[in-house]
């Protein structure tokens, strides 16, 4: 990369007690880049941003942010940062001005230069007519933007987002994926986490897919999924040819551009370079064994795809969790 | 120097605003010792309470020193909750990114506890004014029941700010306040003097740091500064001892909680 590195990790590790939080984590972010720390709750995803934002000191390796230590030099780095924490926290008495207000001041920035900012940053998320309201009158997706417009008040270089649209309804969704875009525009560097696949995937420059603690896949949502290889053609055999399925997965390991070829409980899944070409040879060879499809479709990996591969499970396996 | 003043100041407004906001719960808060304890109490207990056995003129301005010091207990035991509701819905780790000192957040609190419990206990020797009970000290003896005020609420707010930076949940936070909020009112000498109580209960109480400040505010209001300034004297230095181990004992869970 020939860009400036704003975020440096190397064999990160939190334990706490007898529990590993994060082990052995190590990336780095380039300035101006958008990076997403992908992966399920209880990852390790919100201990490595609160290490980040000097909140939560690491066990073992070290962060540095713009060049200053976390811990050494947490006082810089906070200088030069901005936080969106999860959802609620804020102070439902206040008004959205007063929040601005009171950010502004532990910033030390002068009177002048505080409502200057207010008004940037509330024109900004688009929030100036509910700005005198306490916040205990705010939608869920008022309570953002305003958790955006304060992480965004001191001006940041690194701005650093804990789950930014966690509970939200879609359309307040899309409209803080606006806004994450206009800051990349802008040339600050955004680091977030997300358990939404697809919000890393429309986000994201890089994404870090972390597990267990640990970093699972690192690169670009499209080089983690060109990275898989190939596209994915899935068959579904009909039930009473189920025991011609063992024919037919040799029979399609044998031709030509077929990467591999993984058995289901009902069918296979086929990886291939070309579908174009591997569709037609598929269903030519099923048709040769008597092997009838009940289903077939075939379609290009998704992060889903990429982050099972990586991980051997889904990123949820239950119900997605509604706003904790 | 600038930056901490600039810092304090703008985290002492924010408890200030919130107060502003909650208009209804100040003014109960502000009401309510008053009202349930000197008020109702005071006059109920107006002639069951044997003057004799009191030493004072009336059972009111007897319970006058009670009431005040109750105030800064319950106050001061109740002054780290909204610190713990920080830390639980994560503006305590919003207030933490930012590059202020720690102990702006633990000060700004302080002062406004501090300031806050000074106006009742003014408010509260106004209304026994009202009662006919005026401090025998005058103004003076006011200002040091002021200040013997802040010296016991300061250990007492860095008790509970110790408490919330160390619990799980404000569940378990509010059981231990409720747990010790009235034995410390009725195991001191707040309602009635320790030679009258049973004698136990009287060992019990004199190691209760409510006892100590009640016995020096009550001589202020009651008696002169000739019996006051000994005892005066004397708590100034256990206050400063009891606030040494709750500010220790505060700093350690506050370090441990955010680091």
């Amino acid at each position: 990369m020939d860009r400036a590195v704003a975020i440096e990790i190397s064999r990160l590790g939190k334990v706490y007690g007898r529990v590993t939080a994060i082990a052995d984590v190590s990336f780095q972010v380039s300035s101006g880049e958008v990076f997403g720390l992908l992966g399920p709750n209880g990852a390790g995803k919100t201990t490595t941003l609160r290490i980040l934002i000097t909140v939560l000191p690491p066990t073992s390796g070290q962060a540095t942010v713009l060049g200053y230590d976390v811990v050494r030099d947490a006082e810089r780095v906070r200088q030069s940062i901005g936080y969106v924490p999860q959802e609620r926290a804020v102070d439902r008495f206040l008004t959205g001005r007063e929040h601005l207000l009171l950010l502004g001041a532990l910033y030390h920035l002068s009177k002048e230069e505080i409502q200057r900012r207010i008004t940037e940053v509330l024109q900004l998320v688009d929030l100036e007519h509910k700005a005198d309201q306490p916040v205990r009158t705010y939608s869920g997706g008022m309570k953002r933007k305003l958790d955006l417009a304060c992480g965004l008040l001191p001006n940041p270089q690194v701005l650093f987002l804990d789950e930014p649209t966690l509970g939200l309804d879609v359309k307040s969704r899309l409209r803080i994926w606006d806004y994450i875009r206009h800051l990349k525009q802008r040339g600050i560097t955004v680091v977030m986490t997300t358990n939404y696949l697809d919000e890393a995937d429309q986000l994201c420059d890089r994404v870090a897919i972390i597990d267990g603690g640990r970093i699972r896949a690192l690169g670009s949502p499209a080089q983690l999924k060109v990275g898989l290889g190939g596209d994915i053609v899935a068959v579904t055999v009909e039930a009473a040819a189920m025991n011609r399925i063992e024919a037919l997965a040799a029979a399609v390991n044998a031709l030509p551009a077929i990467r591999s070829v993984t058995p289901k409980p009902n069918g296979l899944d086929i990886r291939v370079d070309s579908p174009e070409k591997a569709l037609p040879s598929v269903l030519e060879a099923a048709n040769r064994l008597g092997c009838r499809l009940e289903f077939i479709e075939y379609h290009r990996p998704t992060l889903e795809d990429v982050f099972v591969a990586h991980t051997g499970h889904a990123i949820r396996e239950e119900f997605p969790q509604s706003d904790e | 120097m600038h930056d901490y003043l600039q810092e304090i100041g703008a985290l002492t407004m924010r408890w200030v605003r919130r107060l502003s906001r909650e208009k209804f719960s100040m003014l109960f808060t502000l009401v309510q010792p008053m009202l349930f304890w000197l008020i109702f109490f005071g006059n109920l207990f107006q002639r069951a309470a044997d003057t004799q056995v009191v030493q004072a003129p009336s059972y009111i301005s007897f319970l006058a020193a009670g009431v005040v010091v109750m105030t800064v207990l319950n106050n001061g035991l109740a002054g780290g909750v909204d610190l713990l509701f920080d830390k639980e819905n994560g503006f305590l780790e919003r207030l933490l990114s930012t590059p202020i000192h720690r102990t702006s957040i633990i000060l700004s609190r302080f002062l406004f506890v501090m300031t806050i419990t000074s106006c009742q206990v003014l408010v509260i020797l106004g209304v026994a004014a009202l009662f006919g009970v005026r401090p025998a000290t005058g103004l003076l003896g006011i200002a040091v029941i002021l200040f013997i005020g802040v010296l016991f609420g300061v250990g007492l707010t860095a008790l509970s700010m110790a408490m919330a930076f160390s619990v799980k949940s404000h569940g378990d936070f509010f059981s231990v306040l409720g747990f010790l909020s009235l034995p410390m009112i009725f195991l001191s000498s707040a309602l009635v003097p320790l030679a009258a109580m049973p004698s136990w209960m009287s060992v019990v109480a004199r190691f209760n740091p409510m006892t100590w400040a009640i016995d020096a505010v009550r001589p202020l209001i009651l008696a002169g500064w000739a019996e006051a300034l000994p005892r005066v004297g004397l708590v100034i230095v256990f206050m400063a001892v009891f606030d040494a181990l709750c500010l220790y004992g505060s700093a350690r869970a506050f370090r441990r909680s955010v680091g």
